[in-house]
Order: structure tokens, then C-alpha cells, then sequence
């Protein structure tokens, strides 16, 4: 039981930098936290850490080499290397190196602020705030200082008014000749940009602009090159040989004549018919449309904004790169921005966009729970695939065009689904079976009920002469209509298609597979879970509304049936039995079991003990506005990280900054400790609240009354430590639509120490697991022993314990809590296979406990096989969100938009394993730079805010911490979601 | 009044057909009688029920000398395990009541009237500076009642003074188990729970170690106050040898476990009803081998060891001799730095 974490899916958690090499056509992504991702070709995926935790500012790759450059916020050069090693490319650190100045200079003059590669793949160009340009030999990173160019040396000739008032300036852009290596492009922060000859060190030509610079584009040709400016105007300069001193050729507002936001990147992309495409970031009036992350594409009379839903980091556009090429002829247009990945097709008409293999925003809306299904059978999974395929026109057809490295791993042994629920009320199916994992169809439940949303309200639809030309991209939308749709639990029958989702406000969709468009009726039942209880009242959300008459539903899963608990309390368990036709449901006050096939209520067992006030007052909503405020705080913090990253000043003194900072968190830690954290020592009692939150729901044909005679059965454990098991009678298939089902309570079981039942499972006379529904119909499992004693499972967050059946007396236990003081969060049946012989397998049962550690136990002695630390014991969301697969694998997140993978079996392990090839390099191949450095640097200071901000917000997330209830409620509300 | 008779060894019988027995060869059948009788160290003991009384039985050596007390006029003081001093003075003891007379006369109940709801144990194998409680919870409505915090101490190590985090009892909740004992008070450093060791392990994750073992909860604790501390007449103290405190992590595993016996593990008693039936225990099945591999290490401990070690001489001998954690409170430098869990502590 190896413990490997092998892939990250999903998007980078805070994403602050991006890179293009057309060369190996492989993107980088660097993040806040130091991490660099490299993506190519679907399944060719690197990843490198840096050492220090800063944020990567700037990447570059190196012109027709596999190897990338990334500077961080400490000021720090990494040189990062693709190498192969038995076969596959990894990445690797191969150098760092900091830019010193003589002894005595202010750190800030060799704050890098520009880098160019140069073609020559020899030197390194590093623009500084001081103005100076150093010259810095690859790969040795010796500084060649007699190369420096400093700023006095360009300004020589620089007309005397003009420079008066410009001096103090640091280099905001450097961009080499396309056609000359020997001439570089400065570009000064304040305006002034001139063409340096490298041969013969002097200015050839000196543009002075008037506006503070942003960045810089050369066209194709070396002709002409665009600057654009801090005042939302770009400029075209010509460059002649006889013109030393050229005016601007075209200078332009595209969204004037009020004052403009910055634009702080540019493209001017040439085409055959000779209408250029003009791309370029920002540059949006101010007033009105200042809030909006845009990019705008001009193409002739075609003007587009792409307007995005979260700030875009940078972008880049992939054209020609053919040296011999005449024009640059654009086929797609790459945008990162905070929170998705969207590609555009400039290719297709109207633009579309294209559907990414990877980097998929797993938290377009908040994920709140996940359920994952192994082995799914070809069917279901090419109908899923043709569900989705219809929701997916609006894509274009246009191949990935990132597509650099080859994936060598093998295909993918199973065919795996993840289902993630989320808190728009939608469930997402995604291809977990490889490296990449990828939207295949998304479900919604909004449908089914009537909400204050207007479905029809599309924000899409402007008029045609509406200015500026905006058109929302991407699926990021975090703000949920109604918090009640949030999908809780999720179960789906991968041999029938049923499938089973259960939501906030108590409702329990049963929904059918169906290949076509279709509008029916959803039959709709109230489970009142407090029957036999009086005198409650229930101060909680109300429950849904529900759509009369027929509603439209597209080709996919379309529910046919909706339960409503009452009180419409979050459902914290579900189960499906697809053979008899069953679904059973739990709440904070008891469960139910509904027979979906003749569409009647068969029982409700109220769980709630009399003295159990809270359970009645909805601590939902309660416990919904805490983890709000959590999340506010927390996104605080995440905030004022950037602020305390942000560009420093000419004068600030980094050093002096971060001791002040430090000084101010030793402080407040300080201020921490001081606070008195005790626990309470109680044993649990029948009194306790929340005693009757049911935890788990299990279906299992077995003995429950005498060894003779074995019968379908529904079992229910609780918060407070109880086991109820009910006897059914399904009848037979034949009769299945006249005859009632029937339960009856046959047994009720109560630990003394009166933990959470989290897992209930029930062993044949071989000690295997009871397989799942149709497993035994579709000849995929061997079908039980039903001859031997079958034995009782009763998982609860401190013990482990089997019980015989169907005379319940005790057999073994294993006790962890009373030993190593931590507690069960998730336990899953797993297969384990073997990787040299085929034949040989056993069950075990995997756990993940509070604090973060998994645990392999073994089915059915309980001796404890291996431990391993997971996922670190603060991270709260994670351990929640974990999910185990049925073969050893599990995922977990490890960011909002992140699941980290990671396999405990030798047998079933998926992680990247490709080769990037260096492509023939042709000589006098000049491969342009993309210009990536000053848009990302500049995108960056716009989410500022104060320093203060961030230590309250540390405070609070301290104090919340330390908050014994509230970690409890926290824990709660987690639990309940997921 | 003095009887002899003879009962056989091997069947003594139960306790009421004893005390019916007693009634009748004295001829006084409706006066209730306190029963005792001497042990080997001389001690008088009460017989009041079966346990004792066959224990009683089995000391005969082969002479057992039974003492008989009209309830109303009986001399408790004269029974006690201390009575070592005592031991000519059983019978003028019994026979002389007047003798205590200076003493006032507490009425304490005899044992049978008693649930245990704390007790001290394994002083003989414990350094003196430590106390090990266990409380029992099952039985009552009483809360535990206690809080524990995080906090640091300051332990001597070969390196010098350390300073290691530790957990301590941070509150008593008035009336509850914890308090009403009078064994556990706030800021004892908490040093086991059940057996296991909670250095290394954060206050969340002895909470649930605690909470797990709730019904039946044994703690050692270093007492913040030593001036109440056991003294054992079997060693000299203030020898120079153990006056330093070295309470290293890995030093408390040589102290073994010696629980008490006696109770069912009270986790056994989880109950289960059965359609339309009466609650009841669930049995335990017959053990199979897979289950006496799986049993935790207490349990062995519990089956392999009855109660009483078979000589506690050698146990005293054994801690006094490799366990050198005492302490002496005597030093006012060592004492302040003793009681650091409350004074350092953040």
C-alpha cells in the first residue's frame, strides 16, 4: 500500500503568471505559492516547486531550448530544465540566482523588472528599476558587467526638455529585433523607448512618448512596433533607417473619449487579406466599465471584448511562428485569468470559444460534495458522453491547440466517473480516469424548482450597437441564486443509470438516463420525518418550491420523482438499492425509504431524541453565515497576501518592509497564544445535540432475524451512536407494481460510547464485502455467500467493531480513538489488487481520520496495515472533501478549484508520464517573445488593498481556530455538506 | 461470648448461610452483627459479603478468628488495613471501645454501601511525584467535569532545562466527577491517558483519547501541588540519587500499566433491542484468534495481570531503583520551576 500523491486536476490555486513556447507549444503557469505548471498536449503535464514559497512573477521560455525561466517576487532567477530520465521528460531546478548590486546600492535598483532571453540563447537582458539594463550570461549566470546598459548611456542624446522631466525611470519592457538580433527595444516606465544596437552599444533610434508605458509589441516585419499606455491608448512607431527621431504613426483611444483604464498588453497580428487582428488587454472607460476584466480583439470592422469573470492574469495569442512565414495569421488567443483558463478560436467565425482537456474550473460554483464511481460500463459512459456532447455546440470544433509532448503513459485501465456536487444546485461528471480530468456533462436540479433567478435572463444578449462590443467568456460564477439548491449528496447506479441527488433544503431527486430532449411531469412526495414527534417547530429555511405542470429537460439525467423531508433539513445521508427499486434519505432528524418505482413513501423513523432543541432550530443557516464569514476571511487573507507582494516603490526598502511585517506577525501570533484554549471532558450522552443526524444509509440482502432466512434490509446509523436495522419485503419483479413494500424495525443497536456511526457494511460467510446492487447481474462480482454467518461492520468515529448476525453479539474491535486520540472523517471498501499476480486481491478498508492520516485496515480481522500523513490536519476542507475510490485511489482538495490524486495500490496508479521532444531548430529562427512580463505585473497591483486587512484577517481565522465550538460547528456544517 | 466450630475449607458456602450459621450457634437470631476477622498482618477485616468472606475462609491458617459486634454499639475505627501497629491491640481494641474515646466517632458505612467513583492506583509502581487516577463514570449521572488546556513545562533533561508543551487540567466544573474526588485539581499536568502516553499529541487529540475512554477514564497526572504526595515507608527519601526530575518522554513506558480488575470493560456494554424486545447487552462471541490478535495492548495488560502484583516488594524496589523521577519539593528553586506549568505558561 504504497502511499503516492500523483497528479493535481483542476485549476492552479491563485494563479499569477503564464507563459508560451511556440517552439515546444507547451504553456507554463506559475502560481502565488511557487508552484510551476506545465501544460502541453492533453496528458503532458510537468510540475515544479520552488523552494522559497513566493509568488512567480514572470516566466520565459528560452528560445529553442526546453527550458524556462521564472522570476519571483523575492527577485530571484530560476532556471528550470525539461529533462528525460528512463524515458520521460521531467522538470527540473537546474539553477537560481539573484541579481546583486555593488555594495552600498538600494536593493530596489536591482528589482528586475523586464527579461528578455535573448535569441542568441547566450545572455540574459534583465531591465531594472533603476533603469539599467544588465547583461547576464547563460547558463552560468555570470553578470557581464562591462555590457550593463545603463540609462545615462541611452539618454545621451535624449532632447533636453524631454529628459528633465524623465528621469528616475525603470525599464518597463524589452523586446529583441524580429529580424535583428542585434537590436533590443527598450522601453522606460515613463514613456521613453528607444532601439539599442547591441553591436555597437548606442541608440539608433529614440521614439518620446508622452504617456507612461505599459508594454510593447514588434510587428512581423520589424517595420513598426506598438506601445501602449497607462491612459488606455496605444501608439504605432515606424522604424526607418533614415528617420532617427520618428513621430508616432497612429495613436489611439478604442474606448475614449473618457478617460480609459491602462491597456497592458498589445498584439498587432498580421493576416494574408491584410486587416490586421489588434488584441489587447484593458483599456476600458474608466467610469463605466472600469470594473470589467477585458480583452478586446479588433479584426477590421469585427470589435469584441471578451469580458471575464475573474481578473485576468495575462494571455497570449498562437499564430505562425514559422520563420519563413509573411504573416503572424492568429488561430487562438490564450487567456489565464484568476480563476478558469478560456481559449479563443480567432479562426471561426464569431469567435468561439474552445473547450480545454485540462485546467477545468472544478469551482465555477463552490464544489460541496463528490462521489466517485470506478469501472464505469461502456453504455452508460458513451451516453453520458452524448449527453454532454449536446450541451457542448456552443464550443468550437478546433483541436487543442496547445499541444506540445507526447503522453506516453498507457491508456487509462478503467473508465472512472468523479461526480461533483456543487452549490448552484448542478452535479458535474468528469473523466477521472487519467491524467486529465474533463468536463463531460453537467447536470441541473435548478430546473425542478422555481427560483427568483429568471432562467431566460441571458447576459449574453446585447444589442447590436451597444459600446463597448462586451461578450462574457467563461464558466466561473461563484455567486449562487438560492443557497438552498447546493447539492449534499450524490449516489448513482452505474449498471441501471439511476441516479440520486439530495440538497440543502431537504430535497431528494431520483433521476433516469434518457438520450433525448424530453418534458414530463416530476412526481413529487413529502417525507415528514418528525411524524410521531409534537411541539416542534422548525426555525430553518423553508424548502424549495416546486415547479407544477411539465417541466423541459434536456437529453441527460432527468429526474422523475422528488421527495421533500420535512422540516426541509440538509440531507447528510443517501443510498440507492436499484434492484429493488429503493432510495432511502437522512436529515438531522431521521430517515425515510421511498420505493421510486411505484412512487409511494414506504416508512420515516424519527431519530430525533425529545431534548434535542438545536436540531430543530435549522442549525444550518446559522452554521451557513459562520462559514460565509469564514470564507470571507479567509479570501482576506488571500487578498492582503498580494498587497504584501505588491510592486514596491522606487523609495520602499523591501528588507525593512518584511521585518516590519514579521515584527507585526510574531505579534499577533503572540496575541494568540495568549488566548485560553481548553477542551471540555465529557462523555457523550443520550442528550447531547444532534444525536439523531444521520449518518450513513446502507441496503444489504442478509440475515438479519434467523440463519435460515435472509432478506433485504435498511440500515441507519446515527450521530449519537445507534444502529436501527429494518427488515424489507421487496416482491418479486413480477408483482413489483402491486404489491407494497414493506419494513419492519428488526433490530436497534447503541454503542456505549455513543460515537458517530459513520460506516456500516455487512461481511458474507467469506468476510467479503456484500457486493453492490447488479454487480452480481452483470456477472462483475461473484455473488455472495449466503451460507456461511454473514457479520456486521459498525464503523464509528472512535471504533471499529463486527458484530455476528443474526444474533448481534460482539466479535472484534479496534479501537483508535481511545489509542491514538485521532477519529474517523471517511472510510471506503477497497480493493486491492495486486501488481504481479492477477489473480490475487483483498478487501480493505480505507481511511482517512481527523487528523489528516490514512489508514489501511484489513477486512475482517481489523489489524491495522500501514499509516500514512495525507493531508495536513488544519486543512479542514480537505480532509472533508476527500473521496476514496473502490480500487485504492482518492482524491481531495487541496484548493477550492484543485483535487489532489493520490493512490494507496501498486495496481491502479494514474499520474503523467510523457516526453517533450526539442523540435529541429532551423537556423536564423527567431522565435518572437510573447511579452508576458509587465501585463502580469501590472494586473497584479490592481487587487491591492491594505496591510492592515490582512493581519484582522489573520487574527480572525486564529481565533476561529482556536474557538473549540465553532471548530466543532465548522467540522458540522462540513460534514453535513459533503 | 466465645465459639468454635469448623466448616469446611473447600466449601465454605455463601455469606448469609455464614452469618445464619454465626446467629445460631451464638442463639441470637434477629440482632443484627458486624462480622471481622483478623488476616495474616493482623488486620481486622469485616466479612459482609461473599468475596470477603471467602477470602477470609482461605486465610484460615488453619485457625480463623472471627470477631462479632452488635451493630449499634460497633467500633468502626477498629477495622482498617492500618491496624499493622495495632496488631496486639485487635481484641482489646474490639473488646475496649473506650480506648478511642478521645477520637471523635465518624460513621463511615461499610463498604457494600459503597459504588467506587475514583480511586489511586498503581502507587507502588508510579514515581512518587506522579499520581494515577482513574474515574468511574459508568453508573452515574455525574459529570467527568474537567477542562484541559495546552501548556508548557519545564522538564531536566541531559541537555539542561527544557521547556516542552504539555497538557494540564485547566478547570473544575463545580460538583462534577473530577472535583468531588478531590484527586485531580487545575493545573496537574496531564501525563497518560489510559496508558498512553499524550506527549507528542495536540489538546484536540487527547480531548477525543479522553472522551473515547470516557466510562472509564484513568489519568496520570503530575499534581501542580507535591506536598500531598504518597510517602513510602519502604524507601529513603531524600536520598540524593532522585531529586532530580527527568520526566522524559521515554521514560514513563517502563511504568507498566496495572490497572485495576475486576469491572467488565464497560464498552462491552453496547445494547441492542431486538424487534418489539427488551434492551439488553450484546454478548461477546467467542473469541476467535483473529480477535486475540486484535486486542489493544491495555487489554492485554488486563488479562495478564489480576490486580495485585505478586510482590510489590520487588515492584518498589524496581521503580525506586531505575525510575529516578522524584522530585523534592523541599528546594524553593526547584519548586518554583515545579510549578512553571502555571507560571510559564501562555
Amino acid at each position: 500500500f504504497p502511499l503516492c500523491q500523483t497528479v493535481e486536476h483542476g485549476f492552479p490555486h491563485q494563479p499569477s503568471a503564464l507563459g508560451y513556447s511556440p517552439f515546444l507549444r507547451l504553456m507554463a503557469i506559475g502560481t502565488r505559492s511557487g508552484a510551476i505548471k506545465l501544460y502541453g498536449a492533453p496528458g503532458v503535464e510537468f510540475m515544479g516547486l520552488h523552494e522559497e514559497n513566493n509568488t512567480v512573477m514572470q516566466i520565459h521560455f528560452i528560445p529553442d531550448q526546453c527550458q524556462l525561466l521564472t522570476l519571483l517576487d523575492d527577485n530571484s532567477l530560476h532556471l528550470w530544465t525539461l529533462k528525460q530520465h528512463s524515458g520521460a521528460s521531467e522538470l527540473q531546478e537546474e539553477h537560481r540566482f539573484t541579481l546583486k548590486g555593488p555594495p552600498g546600492s538600494p536593493p530596489s535598483a536591482m528589482q528586475i523588472t523586464a527579461v528578455l532571453p535573448h535569441s542568441s540563447r547566450e545572455v540574459l537582458y534583465l531591465g531594472t528599476e533603476s533603469g539599467n539594463i544588465f547583461v547576464v550570461e547563460l547558463p552560468t549566470f555570470t553578470v557581464l558587467e562591462d555590457r550593463t546598459i545603463t540609462s545615462e548611456a541611452v539618454m545621451q542624446r535624449v532632447p533636453e526638455d524631454y529628459c528633465n522631466r524623465r528621469s528616475c525611470e525603470f525599464v518597463e519592457a524589452l523586446r529583441e529585433h524580429p529580424k535583428n538580433p542585434d537590436q533590443i527595444l527598450i522601453g522606460y516606465s515613463r514613456g521613453f523607448i528607444a532601439l539599442w544596437d547591441l553591436q555597437n552599444s548606442k541608440v539608433t533610434h529614440q521614439f518620446l512618448g508622452s504617456q507612461q508605458l505599459e508594454n510593447l509589441y514588434w510587428q512581423r516585419d520589424g517595420s513598426k512596433f506598438i506601445s501602449c499606455h497607462y491612459d488606455g491608448s496605444y501608439t504605432q512607431w515606424p522604424v526607418s533607417s533614415d528617420n532617427r527621431q520618428p513621430e508616432p504613426l497612429q495613436n489611439s483611444v478604442p474606448y475614449g473619449p473618457f478617460p480609459c483604464k491602462a491597456i497592458s498588453k498589445i498584439y498587432w497580428q498580421t493576416t494574408k487579406n491584410g486587416v490586421p487582428y489588434i488584441i489587447f488587454q484593458g483599456g476600458m472607460p474608466r467610469a463605466s466599465y472600469g470594473d470589467r476584466h477585458s480583452i478586446s480583439v479588433v479584426h477590421g470592422s469585427q470589435q469584441t471584448a471578451f469580458d471575464f469573470t475573474s481578473r485576468v492574469i495575462d494571455f497570449f495569442i498562437i499564430f505562425s511562428s514559422e520563420p519563413t512565414a509573411e504573416f503572424d495569421d492568429p488561430s487562438a488567443m490564450v487567456v489565464l485569468a484568476e480563476e478558469e483558463l478560456v481559449v479563443i478560436d480567432l479562426k471561426t467565425a464569431g469567435w468561439p470559444a474552445v473547450h480545454p482537456p485540462y485546467l477545468a474550473s472544478l469551482h465555477c460554483s463552490a464544489i460541496t460534495c463528490s462521489h466517485h464511481v470506478s469501472n464505469i460500463p461502456l453504455k452508460l459512459w458513451e451516453r453520458i458522453i452524448s449527453a454532454g456532447s449536446k450541451q457542448n455546440i456552443h464550443y468550437s470544433n478546433m483541436p487543442w491547440p496547445i499541444d506540445g509532448g507526447t503522453n506516453i503513459a498507457p491508456d487509462p485501465p478503467q473508465r472512472d466517473l468523479l461526480l461533483t456536487g456543487h452549490e448552484d444546485g448542478t452535479v458535474r461528471f468528469w473523466d477521472a480516469s487519467g491524467v486529465c480530468l474533463h468536463l463531460l456533462y453537467k447536470l441541473s436540479t435548478v430546473r425542478v424548482f422555481l427560483t427568483d433567478a429568471d432562467p431566460n435572463d441571458n447576459m449574453n444578449t446585447l444589442g447590436e450597437d451597444e459600446w463597448p462590443p462586451l461578450r462574457k467568456v467563461g464558466t466561473f460564477d461563484p455567486y449562487s441564486d438560492d443557497p438552498r439548491l447546493g447539492i449534499q449528496k450524490i449516489y448513482l447506479c452505474k449498471y441501471s443509470g439511476y441516479l440520486a441527488v439530495a440538497g440543502t433544503a431537504g430535497q431528494v431527486l431520483v433521476m433516469e438516463l434518457n438520450d433525448e430532449d424530453a418534458e414530463h411531469v416530476v412526481d413529487h412526495a413529502e417525507a415528514d420525518l418528525l411524524q410521531d414527534q409534537e411541539g416542534y417547530r422548525w426555525k430553518g429555511h423553508e424548502k424549495l418550491k416546486a415547479r407544477d405542470g411539465p417541466v423541459r429537460f434536456e437529453a441527460g439525467f432527468q429526474p422523475f420523482v422528488l421527495v421533500q423531508c420535512q422540516p426541509p433539513a440538509v440531507v447528510t445521508s443517501l443510498a440507492l438499492h436499484s434492484e429493488w427499486k429503493l432510495v432511502a434519505f437522512g436529515t438531522s432528524h431521521g430517515f425515510g425509504l421511498f420505493d421510486h418505482q411505484q412512487k409511494r413513501l414506504v416508512f420515516v423513523k424519527c431519530t430525533l431524541h425529545p431534548s434535542d432543541q438545536l436540531a430543530l432550530e435549522g442549525p444550518l443557516s446559522r452554521v451557513k453565515s459562520l462559514k460565509k464569514s469564514l470564507r470571507q476571511s479567509f479570501r482576506r487573507i488571500r487578498r492582503s497576501r498580494v498587497s504584501g507582494r505588491k510592486r514596491r516603490g522606487g523609495s520602499g526598502n523591501a528588507s525593512e518592509v518584511q521585518e516590519v511585517n514579521a515584527r507585526f506577525d510574531q505579534d499577533a501570533l503572540q496575541e494568540m497564544e495568549l488566548a485560553p484554549v481548553q477542551r471540555k471532558i465529557e462523555a457523550r450522552s443520550a442528550e447531547d445535540s444532534f444525536t439523531g443526524f444521520v449518518r450513513t444509509l446502507y441496503f444489504a440482502d442478509t440475515f438479519l432475524r434467523d440463519s435460515s432466512r435472509h432478506c433485504p434490509s435498511l440500515w441507519a446509523g446515527t450521530n449519537g451512536g445507534t444502529v436501527y436495522a429494518f427488515c424489507l419485503r421487496v416482491p418479486p419483479a413480477e408483482r413489483r407494481m402491486d404489491e407494497p413494500v414493506r419494513a419492519e424495525q428488526a433490530k436497534e443497536i447503541q454503542l456505549m460510547h455513543r460515537a458517530p456511526v459513520v460506516g456500516i457494511l455487512v461481511l458474507d460467510g467469506r468476510s467479503t464485502p456484500l457486493p453492490e446492487p447488479l454487480e452480481v447481474a452483470h456477472d462483475l462480482s461473484k455473488s455472495p455467500d449466503m451460507q456461511g454467518s454473514h457479520q456486521l461492520l459498525v464503523v464509528s468515529e472512535e471504533q471499529f467493531k463486527v458484530f455476528t448476525l443474526p444474533k448481534v453479539s460482539s466479535k472484534l474491535k479496534l479501537k483508535l480513538t481511545a489509542l491514538e486520540g485521532c477519529r474517523v472523517r471517511k472510510v471506503t471498501v477497497a480493493n486491492f489488487g495486486s501488481c504481479k499476480t492477477d489473480d490475487y486481491s483483498e478487501n480493505d478498508l480505507a481511511v482517512l481520520t481527523n487528523l489528516g492520516d490514512i489508514q489501511i485496515i484489513s477486512l475482517p480481522f481489523l489489524k491495522l496495515q500501514i499509516r500514512y500523513p495525507c493531508i495536513r490536519k488544519e486543512d479542514v476542507s480537505g480532509i472533508a472533501s476527500c473521496v476514496f475510490t473502490k480500487y485504492g485511489q482518492g482524491f481531495y482538495l487541496i484548493s477550492p478549484s484543485e483535487f489532489e490524486r493520490f493512490s494507496l495500490s501498486t495496481k491502479w496508479l494514474v499520474e503523467p508520464r510523457c516526453v517533450v521532444d526539442m523540435p529541429e531548430v532551423t537556423s536564423n529562427n527567431h522565435v518572437r517573445k510573447s511579452g508576458v512580463e509587465s501585463a502580469a505585473r501590472k494586473s497584479r497591483s490592481l487587487g491591492d488593498s491594505g496591510e492592515d486587512e490582512r493581519k484582522s484577517g489573520r487574527l480572525m481565522e486564529h481565533a476561529l481556530l482556536n474557538d473549540e465550538t465553532v471548530l466543532k460547528e465548522i467540522q458540522s456544517t462540513l460534514e453535513g455538506c459533503r | 461470648e466465645f465459639r468454635r466450630f469448623s466448616l469446611e475449607r473447600s466449601k465454605p458456602g455463601k455469606f448469609e448461610e455464614f452469618y445464619g450459621l454465626l446467629q445460631h450457634v451464638h442463639k441470637i437470631p434477629n440482632v443484627d452483627v458486624l462480622v471481622g476477622y483478623t488476616d495474616i498482618h493482623g488486620d481486622l477485616l469485616p466479612i459482609n459479603n461473599d468475596d470477603n468472606y471467602h477470602k477470609a475462609v482461605s486465610t484460615a491458617n488453619p485457625l480463623l478468628r472471627i470477631f462479632i459486634q452488635r451493630k449499634e454499639d460497633a467500633d468502626y475505627s477498629a477495622f482498617g488495613t492500618d491496624t499493622m501497629t495495632r496488631k496486639k491491640n485487635v481484641l482489646s481494641n474490639v473488646l475496649r471501645p473506650d480506648n478511642h474515646k478521645k477520637k471523635p466517632h465518624i460513621v463511615i458505612s461499610m463498604p457494600q454501601d459503597f459504588r467506587p467513583v475514583s480511586s489511586i492506583i498503581d502507587v507502588d509502581i508510579l514515581p512518587e511525584t506522579h499520581r494515577r487516577v482513574r474515574l468511574y463514570k459508568y453508573g452515574t449521572d455525574k459529570p467527568l467535569g474537567f477542562y484541559i488546556r495546552d501548556g508548557s513545562s519545564v522538564r531536566v533533561t541531559p541537555h539542561g532545562l527544557e521547556k516542552v508543551p504539555g497538557i494540564f487540567i485547566s478547570r473544575l466544573v463545580p460538583g462534577g466527577l473530577a472535583q468531588s474526588t478531590g484527586l485531580l485539581a487545575v493545573n496537574d499536568e496531564v501525563l497518560e491517558v489510559n496508558g498512553i502516553e499524550v506527549s507528542g499529541k495536540s489538546l484536540d487529540q487527547v480531548t477525543d483519547m479522553m472522551i473515547a475512554n470516557s466510562r472509564n477514564l484513568i489519568i496520570t497526572v503530575r499534581p501542580a501541588n507535591q506536598r500531598n504526595n504518597v510517602v513510602r515507608n519502604s524507601r529513603t527519601s531524600g536520598s540524593s540519587s532522585q531529586s532530580t526530575e527527568s520526566s522524559l518522554p521515554s521514560s514513563t513506558p517502563n511504568i507498566i500499566a496495572n490497572f485495576l480488575q475486576g469491572e467488565e470493560e464497560s464498552d462491552e456494554e453496547d445494547i441492542i433491542i431486538e424487534e418489539s424486545g427488551e434492551p439488553q447487552q450484546i454478548p461477546k462471541a467467542a473469541p476467535t484468534s483473529g480477535s486475540l490478535e486484535s486486542l489493544t495492548q491495555i487489554e492485554l495488560h488486563e488479562s495478564a495481570q489480576n490486580g495485585f502484583l505478586p510482590s510489590s516488594e520487588m515492584n518498589l524496589n524496581h521503580s525506586a531503583g531505575s525510575i529516578n523521577m522524584e522530585y523534592e519539593v523541599q528546594d524553593p528553586d526547584h519548586k518554583s520551576l515545579e510549578e512553571d506549568g502555571t507560571i510559564i505558561t501562555l
